[in-house]
């Protein structure tokens, strides 16, 4: 990244940084300038960082993507967001990374859970998020965190106090309406000891090119279970950069299901530390159409004993798409007993799709069990023919081994709206002749 | 029903079938016997319309239409079956959606419309008991981790649905232990019908004690080199397979 795209951005922080959310906060304010510090020494990640190899954000460099202030909710089409709302959850909306009040649905919240926007959480329990933001990781991940905490316009809060089980999953509609924007929000979950909740966060938007960018920080406590759900469905020129990171302390389970269905680049990182005896679950689903990129990078610290991690991504990638997948397990001297097991699977329908996958095992501890296994390939034909001998027809046969392959991920969602929600994404994006939805 | 005239097929440059005739008439009950190697999946292969064999000299009449010029879609909607030796697991497609696509498939083929819920439910659930199934199969996916027994009840489980004209068992009772060989068998025999033939392949002697055939044929180096009455393979399985390869050469 170029001294003038750098300076670019600098000046547009010094317009904006005042309306940014936290101002009065000293402490947030200087977690802000040396968070923007930290992204204007290195800029955007380039391909020489091993890091980013594969995934090249120089797109995004072209052009300046800011924050849009001044929103206004009529300007929302109320039946495309229906689209995306799930029922029976608490919905948060953030419209270009502003929260409205009016879009959003929380009817029905307990006065014990907390739910609101960033932007309220700082005004009214600026201690709790002081207490938890940038721990669960720093500027110094990669320079998209440190971009994202300079600019962060608002988010999602969420903190469910010890023993309470949120009964309403509560959905995060992010959503970008227009083009150049920069929607940058940070999101914490906060789910204290023995309590149980439920996550939806959805990105979509128009189709015209704007930056999404995302981070949320989750703190899982002892014996605490989140089921956290991502379903990015963004516009199709639209560039996303999101980051998972979660902190779980010993006898908590975090389940994470990560569908990546849009955006032209899209770059996900997941990262879970495991306490003893924690359990995590990471399941995720790329489909790659067209030119689109989608990289997803995941990591499970292994850090104390007797913690289980169980990982399966699946990647479909048709016509020229390309996917990414790094899966890293890292297993600490002390982790002993470990559990660990890492699949990624990846389906190619053209010849031009490609996938680089490179899944990384870094084992200091010598009494674990961790395997990991990764296949790339295409449909089998002796499935085509076995189908076929059995009246049915070689493209619908293509079709229906495609969707089973991808239905494997959405099959294990436990939410029917989200199901629902995410084969009409599935069926937008493969050909689904002959495929009967009511059998999906 | 099905008239196979100077059949010559090979794969790659190797020949397999070097001029086999064969004729089944409609009700007629076939076995096919031959050692390893003579081309007796190949047939069925053919017959089916899996790719990746030549098919240098002959052909096949079914039903008056020239099989070999049909896709295999084409070819089980017509109603020819093949009940695969090596079933294939398909994950993610439960066995209840494969019957009912393949069955509204072959009814669309018919011109007629499709099947209604109720009713095709009420009918998988009657040849279900036949096999001895457990309902619980048909919404498991395809195959996927049925034992070897189970994979050949599921194949005749799907004949017994799709109703065809001609059956081309495949080695259906290799590793079947006879317990399981009974199951199958009797599901076969509830299959039989005036208008429905059978072609039966395989090489052993001891499924011809459960399903009866009409007509026996020995099947070597690519050729019928011998046919007869049920009594042929009781007298094949004493004298062994060498007794006709050495009529073959």
């Amino acid at each position: 990244m170029t001294a003038q795209q750098v300076s670019q951005y600098t000046s547009e922080y010094d317009k904006h940084i005042s309306a940014l959310p936290g101002q009065s906060l000293d402490w947030l304010k200087s977690l802000r300038l040396e968070a923007f510090e930290s992204f204007s020494s290195t800029g955007f990640p380039s391909l020489r960082e091993e890091e980013w190899r594969y995934t090249n954000v120089s797109g995004i460099e072209k052009k300046l993507f800011s924050p849009q202030s001044n929103i206004e909710a009529g300007t929302v089409d109320d039946a495309w967001l229906a689209n995306y709302r799930l029922d029976d959850c608490l919905t948060v909306v953030l419209v270009n990374g502003q929260y409205s009040a009016q879009l959003s649905n929380l009817d029905g919240l307990s006065d014990q859970v907390s739910v609101l926007s960033m932007a309220e959480a700082l005004e009214q329990q600026p201690e709790t998020v002081k207490k938890y933001l940038a721990q669960a990781v720093s500027n110094e991940e990669h320079s998209f965190v440190a971009f994202n905490s300079a600019w962060f316009s608002d988010g999602l809060f969420v903190h469910i106090p010890a023993k309470v089980v949120l009964e309403k999953p509560v959905q995060l509609l992010h959503l970008t309406t227009q083009a150049e924007c920069l929607s940058a929000t940070r999101n914490l979950l906060i789910v204290d000891e023995l309590a149980e909740a439920k996550v939806i966060e959805t990105f979509v938007g128009v189709d015209e090119a704007y930056l999404s960018a995302a981070v949320t920080e989750v703190f899982v406590a002892q014996n605490a279970a989140l089921t956290l759900f991502k379903v990015q469905a963004e516009g199709d020129k639209a560039y996303h950069f999101g980051g998972t990171y979660v902190k779980q302390e010993r006898d908590s389970r975090f389940n994470h299901h990560n569908f990546a269905f849009g955006s032209l680049l899209a770059r996900n990182d997941i990262h879970t530390d495991l306490d003893i005896a924690s359990e995590c679950d990471l399941n995720g689903l790329y489909l790659g159409i067209k030119r689109q990129h989608i990289d997803n990078h995941t990591r499970i610290n292994h850090l104390k004993p007797h913690a289980i991690s169980r990982e399966l991504y699946k990647g479909v990638l048709n016509q020229r798409a390309r996917g990414v997948f790094q899966g890293r397990v890292f297993v600490a001297e002390d982790a002993q007993k470990t559990d660990s097991e890492m699949n990624n699977r990846n389906l190619l329908l053209s010849n031009d799709a490609e996938v680089d996958t490179k899944p990384q095992l870094e084992i200091y501890a010598d009494d674990v069990k961790c395997a990991h296994g990764v296949t790339v390939g295409q449909l089998d034909e002796k499935s085509i023919f076995y189908l076929q001998s059995r009246c049915v027809d070689e493209e619908t046969a293509r079709n229906m081994l495609t969707f089973a392959f991808a239905n494997e991920m959405v099959d294990k969602v436990q939410l029917a709206s989200l199901r629902e929600l995410l084969l009409g994404q599935l069926l937008k994006r493969f050909p689904q002749s002959g495929v009967d939805k009511a059998w999906l | 029903m099905l008239k196979i005239e100077n059949l010559h097929v090979s794969v790659g440059d190797k020949p397999i079938l070097k001029g086999l005739n064969l004729e089944i008439n409609a009700g007629e009950v076939h076995a096919i016997m031959g050692p390893n190697g003579a081309g007796k999946s190949t047939l069925s292969h053919v017959l089916s319309g899996k790719p990746g064999y030549n098919i240098t000299e002959g052909k096949v009449t079914y039903m008056g239409e020239d099989l070999l010029d049909m896709d295999p879609e084409i070819r089980s909607r017509e109603g020819v079956f093949l009940a695969f030796q090596y079933p294939v697991e398909i994950p993610g497609v439960s066995n209840i959606y494969l019957l009912k696509a393949a069955l509204n498939s072959i009814r669309k083929h018919n011109g007629l419309e499709e099947v209604d819920a109720m009713d095709f439910l009420t009918l998988v659930k009657d040849k279900i008991k036949l096999l001895e199934m457990d309902e619980k199969f048909l919404y498991r996916a395809v195959n996927e981790g049925f034992s070897g027994g189970e994979k050949k009840r599921n194949e005749i489980l799907q004949a017994a649905i799709l109703e065809p004209k001609l059956c081309i068992l495949d080695e259906t009772d290799s590793g079947l232990d006879i317990d399981a060989l009974k199951v199958v068998a009797e599901g076969v025999n509830s299959l039989r019908a005036a208008e429905r033939s059978f072609l039966m392949i395989t090489h052993y002697q001891r499924l011809l004690d459960y399903i009866k055939p009409d007509i026996v044929h020995v099947l070597a180096d690519g050729q019928i080199v011998k046919s007869g009455g049920p009594e042929l393979a009781l007298e094949l399985e004493a004298k062994g397979y060498q007794w006709v390869e050495g009529q073959a050469a």
